[in-house]
């Protein structure tokens, strides 16, 4: 009893994953949830790995972590710009208005 | 061997190249005039594709591992990252004219072309999970501004935020996944999980089967293989063409030698646990290929849906390797080489010839803007003809040959069922693959499209065309440079 094992941080991670993917998949308003959304999912795998990183005593989870921070900044920056462009041109960022195209 | 300090650099050149000359033209244009830049970088990065190719070629034969065995270099690496270099230059080819009459010739689109191309060679070569995901983000990043390039229209806009956001949630999953792997392994290089599963005494913990299905459902988004590529058709029809042409091309392949790359070496011998899955995906995306390609009535969206079903075909080729017979699975994925090689020339010059209709500077898009083509311009009527006999399958021509390797292997090892479904579902496909036959041959005549065809699109048709016709009188170099790539990925 008492102290926190690995299995609370890989609950505590599963939550959010789970979290971040419904966030995605049931949220009708607004396409920056959706990039809270994606942030989410990224920041539960970077709890797992520095979870797993300290419980096998191995640095590679550790320096993993920090290159999907960088990338995760990268990937923000370049969907903010889609979706500026995509304002500019449909005037609203509601998720019901993405369907132009169906099939 | 190599020290951790000074990496052996020698199977890096032509990504060192490319990332350098990627750079450098970027600040070129940066500085030089508008109407200056786009021709010299589209000269410049058409070089730098070539010195890449050649340098490719050059590069000493056998393996070579560096940066701590996290990238390496086979036989392979260099025929993914060949017939990526030249699908890439296709599409740079021919993107010019549509970039002008569109009035997006900016230089960014061919540096953004180059971008890509670098993190697909990091993903082929990618030999850990970081080096992978590095790659793989590079790439789809790249792709992603690609999409939504003509940023006037809100298609293309709509196009790139969906493929956006697929992507990230898919590259978050395949994260997901490669965590698992991690905490249930401790380590993520390639080589050390080969091992480790392949101890007789390992029994397989659920965690490391949930990393793997999510690893799976990730490449296979990135192949756009049912059930996952609800992205593909709208990020089809909503790109600029000749950037659809170029996703239809070089990414796939790319994310093809990805999921090979994977599957064999980490976990080749679980073959037990993915075959199913694959087998799966396979199934779903001839299926899909066939019936929901039926309806459409915009030409980009059924080459979405016509891509999904060829990928579907090209994963039987991965289902065979899942056996446990060498022997077997080194002819799976020798038949999937071949299928995909076969499959870069159909679509290149499928788009060539997409990229041909217009009329009055106006792109047409409709399968009915074909009819009567056959009076107007009898030539492109042919070429786009033997394109699509050739894509259903239909022999002397090329798709034939990769269908019929493909099938002999999975009957070879024992998947009759599979190779089954893939006869049938490949009759289906030719219904709408002749549908366009027709269309062109027994339909009145419309009003004619532009002339003349830009030089660059002429010559993709010419070499495409040659390639689905001849390929029955010299399949050999192809074939034996598919051998030599399967074999690398089988030592011993």
């Amino acid at each position: 009893m008492g102290g926190i094992a690995i299995s609370h941080y890989l609950i505590l991670s599963s939550i959010i994953l789970t979290l971040g993917v419904f966030g995605i998949f049931l949220n009708r308003k607004n396409v920056i949830i959706i990039l809270m959304s994606i942030e989410l999912i990224l920041l539960s795998v970077n709890i797992n790995l520095v979870a797993f990183s300290a419980y096998l005593g191995d640095l590679v989870g550790q320096v993993f972590a920090l290159f999907i921070l960088t990338v995760a900044a990268g990937e923000a920056a370049i969907g903010l710009a889609i979706l500026v462009v995509y304002f500019r041109n449909r005037g609203s960022i509601a998720v019901e208005d993405i369907k132009m195209m169906r099939g | 061997m190599s020290s951790p300090i000074f990496p052996d650099l020698i199977p890096v050149i032509p990504e060192i190249l490319i990332a350098i000359f990627s750079m450098f033209l970027l600040i070129l244009g940066v500085f030089l005039r508008e109407k200056l830049a786009e021709p010299l970088i589209r000269y410049g990065s058409l070089i730098t594709i070539f010195v890449a190719f050649i340098i490719l070629i050059v590069l000493p034969e056998g393996e070579a591992l560096t940066f701590g065995n996290s990238f390496i270099n086979n036989e392979f690496c260099i025929y993914m990252k060949a017939l990526v270099l030249i699908s890439s230059a296709a599409s740079i080819l021919m993107a010019r004219e549509f970039l002008h009459m569109h009035q997006m010739d900016r230089f960014e689109f061919y540096i953004l072309i180059l971008l890509a191309v670098l993190g697909m060679f990091m993903m082929i070569s990618a030999n850990d999970f970081i080096a992978l995901y590095l790659g793989l983000e590079l790439q789809s990043l790249s792709l992603y501004v690609l999409a939504s390039f003509q940023r006037e229209s809100t298609r293309s806009a709509e196009a790139g935020l969906k493929y956006f956001i697929l992507g990230a949630l898919a590259s978050g999953l395949f994260l997901y996944g490669v965590t698992l792997i991690y905490g249930f392994t401790g380590n993520i290089n390639f080589n050390f999980l080969y091992s480790f599963f392949g101890d007789p005494e390992f029994t397989v913990p659920i965690g490391v089967i949930v990393g793997l299905v999510l690893i799976i459902g990730a490449l296979a988004f990135k192949i756009s293989a049912a059930p996952f590529h609800m992205w593909a058709p709208d990020v089809y029809q909503g790109a600029p063409t000749p950037v659809t042409a170029f996703f239809s091309v070089a990414p796939k392949i790319a994310a093809i030698a990805l999921i090979i790359r994977v599957m064999i070496v980490p976990f080749g011998n679980l073959g037990e646990q993915w075959q199913q899955i694959i087998i799966f995906i396979s199934i779903a995306s001839m299926v899909l290929g066939a019936f929901a390609a039926i309806n459409q009535t915009n030409i980009k969206r059924l080459m979405a849906y016509s891509s999904i079903g060829h990928i579907g075909y090209a994963l039987m080729g991965l289902a065979v390797a899942a056996g446990p017979i060498t022997s077997y699975a080194k002819d799976g994925i020798q038949a999937m080489l071949v299928y995909i090689t076969i499959y870069l020339f159909m679509s290149l010059g499928t788009f060539a010839c997409i990229l041909c209709m217009k009329r009055g500077d106006r792109m047409v898009e409709e399968i009915s803007g074909l009819s009567g083509l056959s009076k107007n311009n009898p030539v492109m009527a042919g070429v786009l003809t033997v394109l699509m006999f050739s894509m259903a399958g239909i022999p002397p021509l090329a798709g034939f040959f990769g269908k019929l390797y493909i099938f002999q292997a999975a009957i070879q090892s024992g998947l009759v069922g599979l190779a089954v479904i893939g006869v049938l579902t490949s009759v289906v496909g030719a219904f709408y693959y002749l549908r366009i036959v027709k269309i062109i041959y027994f339909e009145d005549a419309e009003e004619k499209f532009d002339r003349p065809i830009a030089p660059e699109l002429r010559g993709v048709l010419l070499v495409s065309g040659l390639f689905i016709v001849l390929f029955i009188f010299i399949p050999t170099p192809i074939i034996s440079l598919a051998e030599v790539a399967a074999l690398a990925l089988f030592p011993g």
